[in-house]
């Protein structure tokens, strides 16, 4: 499992911050999301659930971990 | 989830919606209840309004038609009776189903078509700015109600059960996975199938109505709402300005597209 953010998609709401369980993710300097944590992260997909803009994807590929363009 | 990827037309996004805007919940609560249910999306059609919510289509991929304010079931109405094969499935706002669109909606529902239509209830227009919808509660504050709203709302569920609706739902952008299964069942059920899903719109709304964040409207969702279940064990007082979420209501009734196909039977004697 891996998760996978779209920086270009993310427009800063927090919402993923909020709902995430384990407190993995934050918003950085320009309020873009990151993962702040990794080692944390349960895989509980309620980022990508709670996400209004498809900017983070739980994926199969553990490569895709960080944040990419999920091209 | 990489399964619910292929029905989003990824090169429009990002969407036009503003930060937080609850929209993006409903469209991927829409897109996991197709997927849940293994809708062929060649056959399958999404029938938008006009308004931010209706804006849905534009990021779905299957064929799509972003029609008038408000008429969204007309053409919906007309592509389910020309080709009844067709799943189709309507994305409205509170302002384009029950204002301008008000008549359209009560009259499918009375007719009983196999339509799943999708209300995207933020309380409120937002596309033009904040006036108020039939769906603005009383004592909030928009454009038009800048001393607090006075008239009544519509209950919209109520008012799609009176109208002759087989199946009505609501849910919460907030109960995300509630809202899914109902968006499903309503897609299940061959009648008219109304979902009122209940979503945040921070900037035309949350501003002016002390919920300034999407966190913030969200908590507001999860706080007043009980679902339906919970809510026989409670007393009219204490269900006092909450919001009724779940399955609220499922009967039988002919559908319209097999009723006219019956006609024309009838009437061309069998043959077609
Ligand atoms: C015939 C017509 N009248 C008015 C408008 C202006 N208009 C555009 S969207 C809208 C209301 C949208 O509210 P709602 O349906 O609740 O959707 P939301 O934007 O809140 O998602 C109005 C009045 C229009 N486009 N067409
Ligand atoms: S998958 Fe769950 S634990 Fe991991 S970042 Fe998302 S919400 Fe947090
Ligand atoms: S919920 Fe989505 S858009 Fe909002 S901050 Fe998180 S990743 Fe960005
Ligand atoms: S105005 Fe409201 S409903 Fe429209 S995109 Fe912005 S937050 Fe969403």
């Amino acid at each position: 499992m891996a998760l996978n953010i779209n920086v270009k998609l993310c427009k800063g709401c927090g919402i993923c911050v909020e709902y995430c369980p384990t407190n993995v993710l934050a918003l950085d300097e320009i309020g873009k999301v990151y993962i702040k944590n990794i080692s944390e992260c349960i895989y509980c997909g309620r980022c990508e659930i709670r996400c209004p803009d498809f900017a983070i994807m739980l994926t199969d590929d553990t490569e895709k971990t960080g944040r990419g363009d999920n091209k | 989830m990489a399964s619910t990827e292929k029905y989003l037309r990824k090169t429009a996004l990002p969407h036009i919606w503003c930060p937080g805007c609850g929209n993006g919940v409903v469209l991927s609560a829409i897109v996991r209840a197709i997927d849940k249910m293994g809708l062929d999306q060649n056959k399958t059609v999404v029938v938008s309004g006009i308004g931010c919510s209706s804006r849905a289509s534009t990021y779905l991929d299957f064929n799509t038609i972003h029609t008038a304010h408000g008429r969204a079931l007309t053409f919906a109405t007309g592509i389910k009776l020309a080709n009844p094969e067709l799943n189709v499935i309507v994305i409205t706002g509170d302002g384009d189903a029950t204002a301008i669109g008000g008549n359209h909606f009560i009259h499918a529902a009375r007719r009983n078509i196999d339509l799943t239509t999708v209300i995207f209830n933020n309380s409120i227009y937002g596309m033009t700015g904040g006036q108020s919808s039939p769906a603005t509660p009383i004592n909030s504050l928009s454009t038009t109600a800048p001393y607090g709203q006075f008239e009544r709302p519509f209950d919209i569920p109520a008012l799609a059960i009176a109208s002759g609706a087989t199946y009505v739902a609501r849910g919460t952008a907030f109960h995300t996975e509630m809202l899914t299964n109902l968006i499903a069942k309503g897609i299940e059920n061959k009648g008219f199938s109304v979902i009122d899903a209940i979503t945040q719109c921070p900037i035309a709304y949350g501003r002016r109505n002390k919920l300034r964040t999407a966190s913030a409207m969200l908590k507001w969702q999860q706080d007043n709402s009980v679902r339906i279940e919970d809510s026989k064990k409670m007393s009219p007082k204490d269900l006092e300005g909450k919001m009724i979420i779940g399955e609220l209501y499922k009967s039988e009734a002919p559908e319209y597209t097999a009723l006219y196909d019956d006609l024309i039977k009838r009437v061309q004697g069998g043959s077609k």
